[in-house]
């Protein structure tokens, strides 16, 4: 009997592209619409490869109650193709389905809406552009429309939402992103350098720096076969976490801004400030860039800084413990943040919510347990989840995970004492596996970055595929706004924090 | 209330008393000094490594307005190139980003090339207005908190507005998305006069590791007078800030 997917233990997983099985698309539909119909299976990643004259395609499932990842593929025609929609039926598939629409013009029937993505400057249909895109309307004498961004009242990056209002009450939100496209996934074929693919892969979203370069330098060791080293690994995840950390206390800050109370905004910016310094002081930069490389790192651990994490997580922990213990026990701020903004574990689980975005509506998702990598591998994460999906779960999910990664970084840097291996310098000239996929995954603070590479027969990069949590969770926020009023869409819209650029590209 | 007075005990002072000389990290990479006798062949060397051509190769200088602070060049010729924690590197020239070999003194502005009209009328008040145009989030991130309590530019009447209409002027964070140049013109025009334009951070300045994105769109930075330019990968709250207090001669 012939093997319908490739099942691979491992995170990174890699094999020859030859070993994925291609199936007939009926098979591939039959396949994927099984194995997604069962919760704790959710789709990493499908795209396709223009490969000659036909379009490869690649998906890649999680399967989180058994580790592991699983890989199919099936070919289409390069031009005119016309399948079968999957998302009709797995909803969580419909931002992949019409990425491949607007990157190769591939129709998919049935699919509930083939809205663009991100109007990338090699889309298929040139016609399509956001100056004439039509937004869902209604015609009506009691509605009206609202229009916002792209340029935003406060200092974000640019997206546009449209909303149905009645009156005050939101009924519809459509969110339409692309404006910060820069073409990161064609610059990664095209850039020559292993260094440049690094500084490139920091800069996909800056305040989640570590989470993408991570996932990209666990991605390159894998296709050149480097070897693991465990005190590198050690130190990844303290600056992985470090910088969840550092964006949950920022996010705690604005979300009492949001609300007007200015005490915690200012006390948990200021704590910010602290954590971030701390990444200063590691690698020279606040967000981590240039910290992360491929086989080992310029800027080992040294005791001085670890004495300082410590001192940190000390200070920092006493202070934002007592800070997030008067936020939620303040009945101004709870009536603000209860029950606003709910997306329920039905909606997160249909959606194919990841990361925080999903374990604040009760749908536990981190690769961080389900599919660990570096040090996670030796070292468990606890769960942190809430049930009731509205922005105090929200809320208090931030200040629980960073009671859990101080937790995880004390832990860690005892494990580091102990180990006290050195740490190679990094490697930019390493050689590449020839015809091989590699799919590597990494919990970034909003939830699981995955990056996917094909190489071709010369061992050069053939395809490089990137995604961000966001890509799954903006339409959560969409929901999240339904009958409510429209001036709690900004709290809503910080209780996620979504990543613009993440999910352009 | 007693939560709130030992919440405050805790917070303590935050503000930095003194913008122009507060510390940073000695790893902080800002002003970089290449030695004199870099040879040749040492700077053919750095330009090769540097991902972004920010070295020339013949003259081995560096451009501030396409360096992304990696610390290579550093790494690779530790004895020609190092990186001070000199965070005081805007300019209102963009030749002035280009540090020479055997330089080693302060990033200036040039006070003849300020326009009289920005001191005579944003002196002691300075609105701006934010567009991130293809930003990837830490410089924005890092423009909030030249206003938070650390900060506080806004101690000095410098403060981001949510309307053009009240702005001074635009603050740029991007290489300017091809998606977002309509918008950024559209924003900049509804800036009254007089209106300054200010880029902040390597991608904002040149295009950076995006620059020969064709996702890119470089014409508006490249079409217009600009008047700040602000390095870093992210640009740093204390480069912003002592930029725009020797812009408004404070």
């Amino acid at each position: 009997m012939s093997r319908k997917y490739l099942d691979i233990k491992a995170n990174p997983a890699i094999c020859n592209t030859d070993d994925i099985p291609v199936l007939p698309y009926h098979e591939f539909y039959d396949l994927v619409s099984n194995l997604l119909a069962d919760e704790s299976k959710h789709c990493l990643v499908y795209f396709a490869v223009p490969s000659g004259e036909n379009l490869q395609f690649y998906i890649a499932i999680a399967d989180d109650t058994r580790n592991s990842i699983l890989l199919a593929a099936h070919v289409s025609e390069r031009e005119g193709a016309i399948l079968q929609s999957l998302a009709s039926g797995a909803y969580q598939l419909h931002g992949f389905e019409r990425e491949i629409h607007e990157n190769y013009g591939v129709r998919f029937e049935g699919h509930p809406w083939l809205k663009p993505v991100r109007f990338p400057y090699n889309r298929h249909d040139q016609n399509s552009v956001m100056e004439n895109y039509p937004f869902y309307s209604i015609e009506s004498e009691e509605l009206h429309e609202v229009g916002v961004g792209p340029v935003h009242a406060g200092v974000i990056e640019p997206g546009h939402f449209r909303f149905i209002c009645n009156g005050e009450k939101v009924l519809h939100l459509e969110i339409q992103l692309g404006y910060q496209h820069r073409g990161v996934e064609q610059l990664m074929l095209a850039k020559e350098s292993a260094l440049q693919r690094c500084i490139l892969s920091e800069n996909i979203a800056g305040d989640t720096a570590i989470g993408h370069a991570l996932a990209h330098a666990q991605l390159t060791e894998a296709l050149s076969e480097t070897p693991e080293n465990e005190t590198l690994h050690i130190e990844r995840c303290i600056a992985l976490e470090l910088e969840r950390m550092a964006v949950h206390i920022g996010d705690t800050a604005a979300l009492c801004g949001d609300v007007a109370y200015q005490l915690g905004q200012v006390v948990c910016e200021a704590l910010r400030t602290t954590v971030i310094n701390t990444t200063q002081l590691w690698c020279g930069n606040r967000f981590g860039k240039s910290l992360i490389r491929p086989g080992g790192s310029n800027f080992p651990l040294t005791e001085e800084v670890a004495e300082s994490i410590l001192k940190l997580l000390d200070d920092t922990g006493r202070r934002y413990a007592e800070m997030a213990d008067r936020i939620f026990t303040l009945p101004s701020l709870l009536a603000r943040f209860e029950d606003i903004g709910i997306v329920t574990r039905e909606q997160a689980l249909k959606l194919g919510l990841v990361g925080m975005a999903a374990r604040s509506s009760g749908l536990f998702r981190d690769v961080r347990i389900s599919h660990p990598f570096q040090f996670y591998r030796n070292f468990p994460v606890q769960p942190v989840v809430q049930t009731s999906g509205d922005v105090l779960a929200r809320a208090l999910q931030r200040k629980k995970e960073v009671d859990e990664s101080i937790r995880i970084i004390q832990n860690l840097v005892a494990r580091w004492k102990e180990n006290k291996a050195d740490v190679p310098m990094p490697s930019y000239h390493s050689k590449l596996r020839p015809s091989t996929f590699a799919i590597s995954l990494t919990e970034g603070w909003r939830g699981e970055i995955c990056h996917t590479a094909v190489t071709n027969a010369e061992g050069k990069l053939q395809h490089y595929k990137i995604k961000d949590a966001s890509f799954h969770n903006w339409m959560a926020l969409a929901l999240a706004v339904r009958n409510q009023e429209i001036s709690d869409f900004p709290l809503c819209n910080k209780s996620y924090n979504l990543s613009y650029c993440g999910h352009d590209l | 209330m007693l939560k709130e007075i030992k919440i405050l005990k805790s917070h303590g002072i935050q503000y930095v008393k003194d913008l122009r000389t507060q510390k940073v990290a000695e790893r902080f990479r800002g002003r970089p000094v290449i030695a004199n006798d870099i040879t040749d062949e040492e700077k053919r060397q750095a330009a090769a490594i540097c991902p972004t051509g920010a070295i020339d190769p013949a003259k081995g200088c560096i451009d501030l307005g396409r360096c992304v602070f990696c610390n290579e060049c550093a790494l690779a010729l530790p004895d020609k190139i190092r990186f001070t924690n000199d965070y005081r590197i805007a300019a209102n020239r963009r030749e002035d980003l280009i540090i020479r070999p055997g330089a080693d003194q302060p990033v200036r502005l040039a006070e003849h090339e300020i326009r009289p009209e920005i001191r005579n009328l944003f002196h002691g008040s300075l609105k701006l207005r934010q567009v991130s145009a293809g930003g990837d989030n830490s410089g924005e991130m890092e423009l909030n908190a030249a206003g938070n309590v650390n900060f506080d530019m806004g101690r000095y009447g410098i403060e981001f507005v949510a309307s053009p209409r009240h702005a001074d002027g635009i603050v740029i964070t991007g290489p300017v998305s091809k998606n977002m140049a309509t918008a950024l013109q559209m924003t900049y025009d509804a800036v009254p006069d007089p209106k300054m334009i200010i880029l902040v951070g390597t991608d904002a300045i040149s295009g950076g590791i995006f620059a020969d994105s064709p996702a890119v769109d470089r014409s508006f930075p490249e079409s217009h007078r600009i008047d700040l330019y602000v390095p870093g990968n992210p640009a740093h709250p204390l480069t912003f800030i002592n930029g725009l207090m020797d812009l408004l001669g404070l």
